[in-house]
């Protein structure tokens, strides 16, 4: 397993699962770090990953460039691409004022409409009491529903005690909750895997003519060596309107 | 190759003294700039298509008409022409009008426009963008080719026994360029009909037009309208020069930082690096200009944006004289050499405007 946040893409075994975390802690250590390694290690111990963890931290002005220019820095583009071509993403953030942070939406702004649709994501959050424990549920998971994400049903808050002595510890208190998470995770990472980008999509005789690729749309466009996935034919364009 | 300025003609405060021109001024100094544009030798004057504060160019035709009057070479043309929002009945005739009192010096460039009210403005749902382009433009391409259409699609009320008015100059219609920052439709659009593409590169990393291009590129080609080096590039850049570098950045970087689109964003060295904008010596200009070749591959048409973010009117002329005098006699003899015989050196020019040449 390889957390370096650096990790070379080009040295990626294209067999094994893509695990992309995505951390939006703003300190230097972070809990909401901590929380990422835990449940990095956590799935890691069910299958053969390539990690990589994005640290929003370290892209805080490339995003706020993004936002404000329209255009990523190398960087940027770089985590964007990570991002959408993961088999599986991590997400975790601080909780500001009741919600995920700023930083943490302002990244997945810029993450193109339909990049994660199907993509299985397991969402976490930390925060200063428990009372903040159901943003998971009110702010993450309608974002991500919004992305035609696949959300895990089992998410994980930790809240500050639930680092030391004063945990909540029904259930196994934070390490058993990371315990049943990665489980799960990894489970639906190997149902889902290879299929990133049609699960939960309706079968092809009930997609819209517009959504159907130009490769199944029109076959000898996509037979005469044409990068058809790149481009509708444009007798295509003018045919719907039709 | 053709070398031009293309204007966003908006109405911005200088940084440097707060005044605001007023909308008055800002057009005089269009029509200025434009002026200039010929004197110095230049090509092209386009102008954009706005319909909201702080830009005033809402009627580009009507301007053009005035620049032609005042010009004799200068080929005017657009960046862009909405073709989502505007009647295509209308902008057939308009440019068609437009072509007979210039004499043929005249082309546009079609784009869906960056501002989203102004489709509901118009009665546009912008959910139809990529749609209204193509039927809008399938029924301009006809209307300027067949004397009599009827007509049914599925955005504009039908027509039937229509003939546009006046027929395009001695029958051949306006060249068309497409623009895009994003989308490929366009591009594949562009291709489809052997139409020119143009790529405003000049707010985003090269890579993405790169890909765009290659596209265009490709698909021209597939459709049969020559080679893929034979297709119809245009390119944007985005210039500030002063005779030493430094004095450019230091004059330029208030400018810069307080633009309209990019300002408050990323900073200039950023920008600079990472888009056409290059600000400092002539010499300078003519060495990123050159590296698009390198990067795009032979094209037609270079603009480049000089009057914006509330420069004043004398300073752009200024920066006209630099780009007329020390830069564009540099391209158009490096651009030059090296061009296949049998790649086009310009977009075609009307059959009217080619007889002036000769």
């Amino acid at each position: 397993m390889n957390t370096d946040a650096d990790t070379d893409t080009d040295t990626r075994d294209v067999n094994r699962t893509r695990l992309v975390a995505v951390t939006a802690g703003v300190g230097k250590p972070s809990s909401t770090r901590l929380l990422t390694d835990r449940l990095v290690a956590g799935v890691s111990e069910h299958l053969d990953a390539d990690v990589r963890v994005v640290e929003l931290r370290d892209l805080a002005m490339d995003i706020a460039g993004n936002v404000v220019s329209g255009w990523p820095s190398q960087a940027l583009r770089e985590a964007l691409e990570a991002v959408s071509d993961a088999d599986g993403l991590i997400v975790a953030t601080p909780v500001f004022a009741g919600s995920y942070s700023g930083l943490f939406k302002s990244f997945f702004d810029l993450v193109e409409p339909d990049a994660l649709t199907g993509t299985p994501v397991l969402l976490a959050a930390t925060g200063g009491t428990a009372r903040h424990s159901l943003v998971v549920e009110h702010a993450l998971r309608p974002l991500f529903s919004y992305l035609h994400a696949l959300t895990l049903p089992t998410a994980v808050f930790a809240a500050t005690d639930d680092w030391g002595a004063g945990a909540d510890t029904h259930a196994g208190g934070l390490p058993g909750r990371v315990a049943r998470a990665s489980r799960e995770f990894a489970q639906l990472l190997g149902r889902t895997r290879g299929t990133t980008g049609t699960v939960g999509v309706a079968p092809a005789a009930t997609v819209p003519a517009a959504t159907v690729p130009p490769a199944r749309a029109e076959g000898g466009e996509a037979a005469d060596g044409e990068a058809a996935d790149e481009v509708v034919p444009f007798a295509r364009l003018l045919a719907d309107l039709a | 190759m053709e070398f031009g300025i293309f204007t966003v003609g908006d109405v911005t405060a200088d940084p440097t003294t707060g005044r605001t021109p007023s909308e008055h001024e800002r057009i005089e100094a269009m029509v200025a700039i434009a002026r200039k544009a010929e004197e110095v030798g230049l090509d092209v004057f386009a102008t954009g298509e706005h319909h909201n504060p702080p830009f005033v160019p809402s009627s580009p035709t009507t301007m053009l008409g005035y620049i032609a009057a005042r010009t004799e070479r200068l080929v005017l043309s657009t960046s862009t022409t909405l073709i989502t929002t505007n009647d295509p009945v209308k902008i057939a005739e308009d440019f068609a009008m437009l072509q007979h009192l210039a004499g043929g010096r005249v082309d546009l460039m079609m784009g869906r426009g960056n501002t989203g009210p102004v489709y509901p403005w118009f009665g546009k749902d912008i959910r139809e963008g990529i749609p209204l382009a193509v039927e809008n433009y399938a029924l301009l391409h006809r209307l300027w080719r067949q004397d009599v259409v009827d007509w049914t699609g599925k955005f504009r009320t039908p027509l039937q026994g229509f003939t546009s008015t006046p027929r395009p100059l001695d029958g051949v219609p306006p060249f068309v360029w497409h623009g895009s920052i994003r989308s490929p439709e366009i591009a594949e659009q562009a291709a489809y009909y052997g139409d020119g593409f143009f790529a405003n590169n000049i707010f985003w990393p090269k890579g993405h037009f790169q890909k765009l291009i290659e596209l265009y590129r490709r698909r021209y080609a597939h459709y049969g309208h020559g080679t893929p080096e034979q297709a119809i590039v245009g390119l944007g850049g985005q210039v500030f020069m002063r005779a030493r570098s430094q004095d450019a950045v230091r004059e330029f970087r208030p400018y810069f930082d307080n633009a309209p689109v990019y300002g408050h964003g990323p900073s200039l060295e950023e920008f600079t690096e990472q888009t056409p904008l290059t600000v400092g010596s002539p010499q300078e200009v003519i060495e990123k200009t050159l590296s698009f070749r390198e990067t795009f591959g032979h094209y037609q048409r270079q603009l480049f944006l000089m009057d914006h973010a509330g420069l004043p009117l004398k300073t752009v002329l200024e920066q006209l004289d630099l780009l007329g005098e020390e830069v564009v006699p540099v391209l158009r003899k490096e651009f030059a050499s090296g061009r296949p015989a049998d790649v086009p050196d310009g977009p075609p020019a009307h059959p009217a405007v080619e007889r002036t040449r000769t």
